[in-house]
């Protein structure tokens, strides 16, 4: 029941720049995912919205009301923090207790809405217990519940899973898919992990260097980026970039030459592109093939092959000695040092301009 | 089948490597008894000695004034020390002196650290001056009191008095145990200060936050995470201060020599002017053996309160 609007959000420490101007729309029932690398300000961002940072410049609205230099209590917004910040002396049900204590709720609806958050979160047997005599996932578990129990306009959470082994990182993106499916509320999350991203996200905000590199679905940024970062941020393994040469356009695509000296020609928008100049071609791994070698006239030499079972990723040296990543089917056998055929999927690939910019895909359809 | 057989050999492997490990325990165990002895021995002659002395001397009479009368007296010397009017303001004076510099030092410790934990321009050289009473010896601090702040005539409180026009106050006449009680918490508030300090850098900053989006003020996230996390730090400056502030001395002979009469006399001063200044060696080892007996009573249960919140967290 709450939107969050941030316009032209400007954050500085000093004279560094941390956040350089964030435009965003957050609707209600929203899950969204701040995604970046480290010191990209995701974190910054939602300590902004939480305000446990002054902001430089810009405001933040929720329902349309400004909160921008309202304390953080008054926000009606609710956080989990990457190290739970439990508090230490306190039982679980004192933790989850003390938000409704201090804005003097009666008791037995405090009781009320702490058995509620118990039984969705299936803590009611720990309820009297200490923090300390908790495993990581109850912990995390109790931070939520700590949450839920404000029924606050919007969750926030900071990279709530980082401390978490992967096993149980699993199990809790499952667990927190579902909250968000029963608490029906505006969710924003932090992370660092583009499978939680990928996961959990109605909407994925992708974030470089305090700026927003693009904002839609995980589908759709995953298969139409806007530009190389967003292209090579997300996607494991890392989608394959390769130089080329323009020889030229027309309204079925983009002819180029590759620096190994292959052509090929893409389905892309040739808007603005001058034949000669040079592009970043990127291909998925999914989107080549490792044929046989007489075939084709995409060539190159086999490095090390990581096997997982299910598929095997190849890296693959081009004659230009750039390195491309392959998946092929998990029985494949390659040796290392073999010479292997290419085979590229055209309609999936992607091409970048100059500026790193993404050229516009003919068949975005069948995406 | 399988299984139980597998169970079964586990356990008898185990059982004996487990014996065999206990027998090199064991024979370690010997070996550095053997190796600590010597030192263990020389402790407790130590110890033992000057306590066995003491005894023996609090049964005799011995005063210097009457060398070779040193008949046995039994526990003559205990009731004509406790009986005596000095004791009981002794014990007195010793708790109130203890208990008032424990409240002053922690709860004005507990109050300037939280305050300095700010970030403020200078903070460091604050902190250095903070702590640096601590680093002054007993009797310096003492006569600096003494002479250039609680001095009738030539002090700094004294200036102040007169400067706002009030009548300067003769300290060590007039409040002799507060005089006191200021000047060792002046000494002792520095060390509160610096072990309260160094524990507040540990809160966690996460919590803080989570307690601010709870709505928690300021004064809520003092009574409900900093004094709980200070909990620990400040049993431990209770449990050090009680040690040495039991034995005062330095700061009374200094300024008030236990005067005006007994006001300012504690157990450790009283035991000095019974042996050295009434020459009774006698009725004075009767005196430290009591106040052996009282820092036991003391540390039994600072130990129990302490040791309870000490091992509470682990």
């Amino acid at each position: 029941m709450a939107k969050l609007t941030i316009k032209d959000l400007k954050k500085s420490y000093g004279d560094v720049e941390i956040l350089k101007g964030i435009n965003l729309n957050i609707y209600d029932n929203e899950f969204v995912v701040f995604v970046g690398p480290s010191g990209c300000g995701k974190s910054t961002l939602l300590r902004s919205i939480a305000g446990l940072e002054e902001v430089s410049g810009g405001n933040i609205f929720i329902d349309d009301k400004d909160i921008t230099d309202a304390a953080p209590a008054k926000r009606d917004l609710a956080m989990v923090f990457q190290s739970y910040a439990l508090y230490p002396h306190m039982s679980v049900r004192e933790n989850m207790a003390f938000a409704l204590k201090l804005a003097k709720q009666p008791k037995h609806i405090i009781d009320k809405k702490i058995m509620d958050a118990a039984k969705i979160l299936e803590l009611d047997a720990l309820l009297d217990r200490k923090p300390k005599e908790l495993s990581g996932g109850q912990r995390q578990r109790v931070a939520i519940g700590r949450s839920i129990v404000r029924h606050p306009k919007v969750f926030l959470f900071d990279e709530p899973l980082s401390n978490l082994d992967a096993a149980l990182r699993v199990q809790m993106r499952i667990e927190l898919a579902r909250l968000h499916h029963d608490l029906k509320a505006t969710m924003i999350y932090v992370t660092h992990d583009q499978v939680e991203a990928m996961t959990l996200a109605d909407k994925v905000v992708v974030l470089n260097k305090g700026r927003i590199e693009q904002v839609g679905s995980p589908m759709e940024l995953y298969h139409n980026p806007t530009n190389i970062f967003v292209a090579g941020f997300l996607g494991m393994p890392k989608m394959s970039f390769l130089q080329a040469k323009v020889i030229s356009a027309n309204s079925l695509g983009l002819t180029v030459e590759l620096s190994s000296g292959v052509d090929m020609c893409i389905p892309v928008s040739s808007d603005g592109i001058a034949k000669g100049s040079t592009v970043t071609v990127g291909i998925r791994p999914e989107h080549i093939q490792i044929t046989d070698k007489n075939n084709s006239n995409f060539t190159g030499r086999l490095d090390v092959s990581e096997h997982l079972g299910s598929d095997t990723y190849c890296y693959v040296n081009t004659d230009a000695n750039e390195q491309l990543t392959v998946r092929t089917p998990g029985y494949y056998q390659g040796k290392y040092g073999d010479t292997v055929g290419l085979q590229v999927d055209l309609r999936h690939c992607h091409v970048f301009n100059n500026d790193g910019q993404s050229l516009y895909k003919l068949n975005r359809s069948a995406a | 089948m399988n299984t139980t057989t597998l169970k079964v050999s586990d356990i008898k492997s185990g059982k004996k490597g487990e014996s065999g490990v206990m027998g090199i325990a064991k024979q370690n165990a010997k070996i550095s008894r053997y190796l600590v002895s010597p030192s263990v021995l020389l402790l407790l002659a130590w110890m033992l000695i000057p306590l066995s002395m003491t005894i023996y001397f609090s049964l005799i009479r011995f005063n210097l004034l009457y060398p070779g009368e040193n008949e046995f007296v039994g526990l003559e010397n205990f009731e004509f020390f406790v009986t005596d009017e000095s004791f009981a303001a002794g014990m007195s004076n010793t708790l109130l002196l203890v208990g008032s510099v424990l409240l002053i030092t922690v709860v004005l410790g507990v109050l300037i650290s939280v305050v300095v934990n700010q970030a403020f321009w200078g903070r460091g050289i604050v902190r250095v001056m903070l702590i640096s009473p601590f680093f002054i010896m007993p009797t310096v601090n003492a006569l600096v009191w003494k002479n250039l702040l609680l001095h009738p005539v030539s002090g700094v409180f004294a200036a102040m008095w007169t400067f706002f026009g009030a009548e300067p106050v003769d300290w060590f006449t007039e409040y002799p145990l507060f005089s006191i009680i200021m000047i060792v918490s002046w000494q002792w508030l520095p060390f509160a200060i610096l072990l309260l300090m160094t524990a507040l850098q540990s809160l966690d900053q996460e919590q803080q936050e989570a307690a601010r989006l709870d709505g928690a003020g300021p004064v809520d996230i003092f009574f409900h995470l900093t004094l709980p996390h200070l909990a620990r730090p400040i049993s431990v400056v209770v449990m050090i201060e009680t040690i040495f502030l039991l034995s005062i001395f330095a700061e009374i002979f200094t300024t008030t020599s236990g005067g005006p009469g007994y006001e300012t006399t504690n157990l450790a001063y009283l035991i000095y002017s019974q042996a050295l200044l009434q020459f009774d060696v006698g009725l004075a080892s009767a005196g430290g053996l009591i106040a052996v007996i009282l820092a036991n009573i003391a540390a039994f249960f600072l130990v129990r309160l302490v040791g309870k919140s000490l091992t509470e967290k682990n």
